[in-house]
Parts: structure tokens; sequence; C-alpha cells
């Protein structure tokens, strides 16, 4: 275990630094820079802030500040708003996601799991085919337009829920209702092939013969073997939907961090895109470690290695 | 004779897939007595393991029951809901089934797998299960039973798990224990061992088994009464000698001669049966077995055959022996 550890932390480490490599080069081929803007700034004011950034620097140069930088967690100074750190903005904005996010995934699972359980409980009968379209439609349906639909009905219609903000738990319901959207189907869709896989299984049969009730048969023995897949799946997922939505966060007007990360690669924000994206890849290491860790909890025939 | 332990009468079945309904059992009659040991034997689809399945209720849909009555240890298992069913299964009435490595759940150990079978149907705690566990474990011949105990399926060999089977199903002393093919997914050196320990524990325990097996070799060691089956039909049933010594049935004859014997001369050729097993979705109208009969008749192929009673409970149901015994009455005449 401890080998496991000690080798998946030096595995995150050189996956990370590539993440970032990989980043950093493909982000200034992007044309374009952070101090460009329809209203034209002198070229001695631009000269200026790009000396005041190290800009002006040849790229391997930069390159290797930054890395030396990040290296002693110091991940630079937001080119655009001015005064905050890269660390900051995170910070600030990651909580704010990561509730949302958090929230959503949850009620994935509580809905999406046992639907899925169902679905294959009940297998060709008409719940189960009521259960596959609407999972094929959450799976089909862009979030934008669920964000719209639910916006238009809730929000402008009935007058339910507010429409922007994320203050009370009543602004939570349309924002986690359309990122848990798809998760759900998603988690539906997997739970019942595996259950369908894990009810068809010898040792299921042995359970009906010792006498088992149906639930406990489901319970103890076949949720905890169709478990699985969904465990996957919903690791890195969980790492994504943390990190917020673009999409959700500016139809709802959440001050996340999905919108912080569109906004900076827009704007060429080169320091607060290279904090996000390690943060985001750091994360994804972290879940994906998670659920290793998890599935040899829930399958003893598993070795971590 | 007493009261039977298991008596099966005129037992029908059908599994309606969407192919159309196939007639799994056809006037399936079986009795068997307390401690008695009784071989199903057939090929494949013949109908083996449903007839067993069906006495625990544990019929796989789309199967349905269309007919008969059921009777074990006095319960009347055609009539039985769901519910009282359960207390029956894994507590009267067990099975072991053919692959014991995928029979038991890989994610429990093998201490929980057989304490919860113990603790469903009697009363005892978690320590007295956690001993019984351990105490069956030695029962069935297996060292460092504590140790077992905290360990996982797929941590133990195959014969290990077989033993583990049994030991599940001998948990709560059931009056029966169905044994589905239990030793075809192991190699032969362990099926000897578990087929011994099968027969020392029936006569520790004094449980009757119903053996279903296509090893005639199995049941003849094994066996007080032997049923073949073919296409959903008990077509000779009667003791082993009965069967071994006296086969009156063409499939039982074209079974026995199909098997390795040692008291045959050198280089004599085994005669295997020729053709393949009934389509169940369109059998024929006659005797099922009449078109891979050698013997077979105009009258095999239109029409049923009767049940013939032979000497004690031996009987078969083939025109032959109709055909015989009638003209060993007009010879009479």
């Amino acid at each position: 275990m401890l080998k496991y550890i000690v080798k998946r932390i030096l595995l995150a480490i050189v996956t990370i630094w590539a993440v970032a490599t990989i980043t950093f080069f493909l982000m200034n081929l992007v044309p374009g820079g952070p101090f460009l803007s329809e209203k034209a700034i002198s070229p001695q004011a631009t000269a200026a802030l790009e000396a005041k950034y190290g800009l002006d620097k040849p790229l391997m140069q930069r390159y290797t500040t930054y890395m030396w930088d990040a290296l002693h967690g110091d991940f630079g100074d937001s080119l655009k708003q001015r005064g905050r750190t890269v660390m900051d903005i995170i910070g600030r904005q990651f909580p704010v996601s990561a509730r949302l996010g958090g929230v959503s995934v949850l009620v994935a699972l509580i809905v999406g799991v046992p639907l899925g359980c169902v679905a294959a409980l009940k297998r060709g009968k008409f719940t189960d085919s009521f259960i596959s379209v609407v999972a094929t439609c959450g799976i089909a349906v862009p979030s934008f337009v669920i964000c719209t639909v639910l916006m238009y009905f809730f929000g402008v219609k009935l007058r339910w829920f507010p429409t922007m903000g994320l203050t009370t738990w009543k602004h939570f319901i349309m924002p986690v209702m359309a990122l848990s959207f798809y998760p759900t189907a998603y988690i539906m869709r997997l739970m019942r092939s595996s259950m369908l896989d894990v009810l068809g299984q010898d040792y299921m049969r042995t359970a009906k013969a010792k006498g088992l009730s149906g639930f406990v048969s489901l319970f103890k023995h076949a949720l905890r073997n169709a478990i699985l897949p969904v465990i996957t799946y919903v690791g890195p997922m969980l790492a994504y939907t943390v990190t917020g939505s673009f999409v959700v966060e500016k139809i709802f007007t959440i001050p996340g961090l999905g919108g912080e990360f569109i906004r900076a690669i827009n704007g060429r924000d080169y320091t607060l895109i290279m904090g996000t994206t390690i943060f985001l890849a750091t994360l994804i290491i972290v879940m994906n470690v998670v659920v290793d860790i998890l599935y040899k909890i829930v399958d003893p025939r598993i070795k971590l290695k | 004779m007493g009261k039977y332990l298991v008596d099966i009468k005129n037992e029908r079945l059908s599994f309606f897939t969407p192919a159309g309904e196939v007639k799994a059992l056809n006037d399936v009659t079986i009795h068997l007595e307390e401690g008695e040991v009784l071989g199903i034997v057939g090929e494949s689809g013949s109908g083996k393991s449903v007839t067993a399945y069906s006495l625990m209720g544990l019929t796989a849909h789309p199967g349905k029951l269309l007919g008969g009555t059921l009777e074990f240890n006095g319960h009347h298992v055609e009539n039985m809901t769901e519910k009282e069913m359960r207390k029956i299964r894994g507590n009267e009435i067990s099975i072991i089934f053919q692959d014991p490595m995928t029979s038991l759940n890989p994610v429990y150990t093998v201490g929980n797998q057989i304490e919860e079978v113990i603790r469903l149907h009697t009363d005892k705690n978690k320590a007295e299960a956690k001993a019984r566990a351990k105490e069956l474990l030695e029962l069935v011949g297996i060292n460092e039973p504590e140790k077992r105990l905290k360990q996982y399926p797929h941590e133990l060999s195959g014969g290990m798990r077989q033993r583990i089977m049994i030991a599940i199903a001998l948990a709560c002393e059931p009056k029966l224990l169905i044994a589905d093919e239990p030793t075809t997914a192991l190699d032969v050196t362990i099926q000897a061992q578990i087929l011994e320990l099968m027969m020392e524990l029936k006569e520790k325990l004094g449980m009757a088994i119903i053996m279903i097996t296509h090893d005639l070799g199995v049941v003849a060691s094994m066996c007080d009464k032997i049923a073949v089956m073919y296409a959903g039909r008990i077509v000779e049933y009667g003791e082993t000698d009965d069967i071994f010594y006296n086969p009156q049935h063409m499939y039982t004859k074209g079974l026995i001669r199909s098997m390795p014997r040692l008291d045959t001369t050198e280089h004599e050729k085994l005669v295997p049966i020729e053709g393949t097993p009934v389509d169940m979705l369109n059998p024929p109208a006659g005797c099922p077995f009449a078109p891979r009969c050698d013997a077979a008749m105009k009258i095999c192929l239109n029409q049923m055959p009767p049940q013939t009673d032979l000497e004690g409970c031996h009987y078969t149901k083939c025109w032959m022996i109709q055909k015989e015994q009638f003209e060993a009455q007009k010879g009479e005449a």
C-alpha cells in the first residue's frame, strides 16, 4: 500500500509537469496577448506592462521562471485582474463551484444509482423503457438547453426559484438540476447495464438459494459488485463538476471557477490559465487515486500495484 | 411405504420464450424417501436441473409451472408464496451448483457468506454463527478454518470453494441436498474427493440427496435410485441395479453402451448414440427419442409411449417393452 502511494505520487508529479508544460507552450502558440483590447493602448504602455510581468523575455526563459516559481508554490499574479494572485482567485471561486458541483454529483448518485437498479430489475417492462428514455434525453440534451428550459418555467413562468446568484438553498435548485442531469443519466445507464450483468451471475442464484430476500440479495450481494463502473465514472466526473461549468455559471450568474477558466482563456490571462489547468489536473489525479483505493475497498480481488 | 420426503407428481413446466413455448418438463414424477440418494441423468437440456430447481421454487424466468404437485417434507411447494419458500431454502432444502468458481460472491469473505445463511435461518448471534461456520469448515475437511473464514473466494482453489459451497448448503442441516453437477467443473482427483465427502456427510447427517449429473459412473457408485431423463420426460426410473443391469428404455441402453467398462474385451469400440437432441420448440408427436432410436417402430413416431410398471419402483416409457409384453401375453394365450 505504501509502495503504491509513493508510486502514485511520483507519477502524479510527472503528469502534472507534462500537463503544465504542454499547456504553457500551446497557450503561447495561440495568437493574441493579455494586453490587447478594443481600446488601443500605446505601444509604450504595452511594453511597460509586458516588462512588468516578464512577457518580454524569451519563451524558454519565461517557462523556466514559471516552473521554478510554481515549484515554490508561487503561481503568480493574474494579468487581467489587477492586484489579485492566481491563488486568490482559485481560493475564492473554487468553493462556490465546489459546493454547487458537490451537491450536483451527490444528487446524480442518489437519483441515478437507485433508478438504474430499478431499470435493471424491471428489465423490458414499462418502467425500464421509461427510465431508458429519460436517460437518453439526459445524455443527448446539452446543458444550455436544460438551463434555458428550467429558467423559463421555474424562473420566469412559475417564479418558484431565483434565476441568478447562489445565496439561499432555492438558488441551488435550478443549477443543480442542470448540472446533475447528464451525470444522473449516465450513472443510470451504467448502473442498469452492470446490474443486469451482476443479476445474471451464479452468486446471485446462490444468494436466492440460501433463502435471502430480494432486498438483501440486491443490496448486499448485487450492489457492491455492480457499483464498480459507477465509481470509475464518478471519480473524474467529480473533479470536472466541482471545478465548475462555464455554461451553467454563465446562465445563472454564479461566480464560480468554470466561468473564470473560460474568461482567462479568452483574455489570454496566462498565469490564470496555467493556475486553473494545473489545479484541475491535480484534482483529476487525486480523484483517480481515490477511485483506485475505493475499488480496492469494494472489490478485494483488485490489487494495487 | 411411508410418506415420501419428496413427492413430485405429474409435474409439467414450460418456458415461454419469444420463440414459443418450450415444454421443459412433461409429466415428471419422482419419489424420494428420507436419506435416499436419487440420481437424475440425462443430456443437456433434458430437464434435470429444471426439475430440481422447481422443487426449490427457483424456476428461472420465463418458466412457469403448469400442472402437477410438488410435495417436499410436508410442504406443497406449488402453492407456496415466495416468502414461505424463502424460509425453506437454505434451511430444509439446499443446493450446490456446478461451478464453484462463480457461485460464491467475490466481494465477501467466506466466513461472511457462511454465517449469513446461519443467521438467516437460526437465532444464533454473531459469535455463535461464527463458531458454527468454523465447525462446518472442519466438517467439510478444510484445514485452518479460522484463517479460511477471513479469506475471499478468489484466494481459494476450486475444490476448496466447492467444499465451502457444501458447508453453506449444510449449514442448517437440510433434509434434502440438491447437487447440480457438483463435480463437472473440477478436475478428476478433486471430483472423487468431493463425491466421497458428500457420501460421508450423508452418512453423518442423514439427509437425502438429489444428484444431477450426466456422468453415469457417478450415479452408479452413489445413488440408490436413478431417473433417466430425455427431452423433459423421465423415460426410465428405478433402483440403481435395475437401471444398470436391466435397462429397458432404448435411451438408457444406449447410454450404458456408450460408457467405457472394465469388463469388456480389448479394442471393443464404444457405441455412441447417433443424432442430435430434440428441438424442444418443436418436439415430435411420438416418443421424443424415436428419431435417434435404432428400434423405432411406426407407433413410436406418432404416439407417446405409456408408462410400463416393472418390478418394484422400476418403470419405463417405451413402446418396445409394451410390444414385448403384448407378445408374451399372446404366447401364453
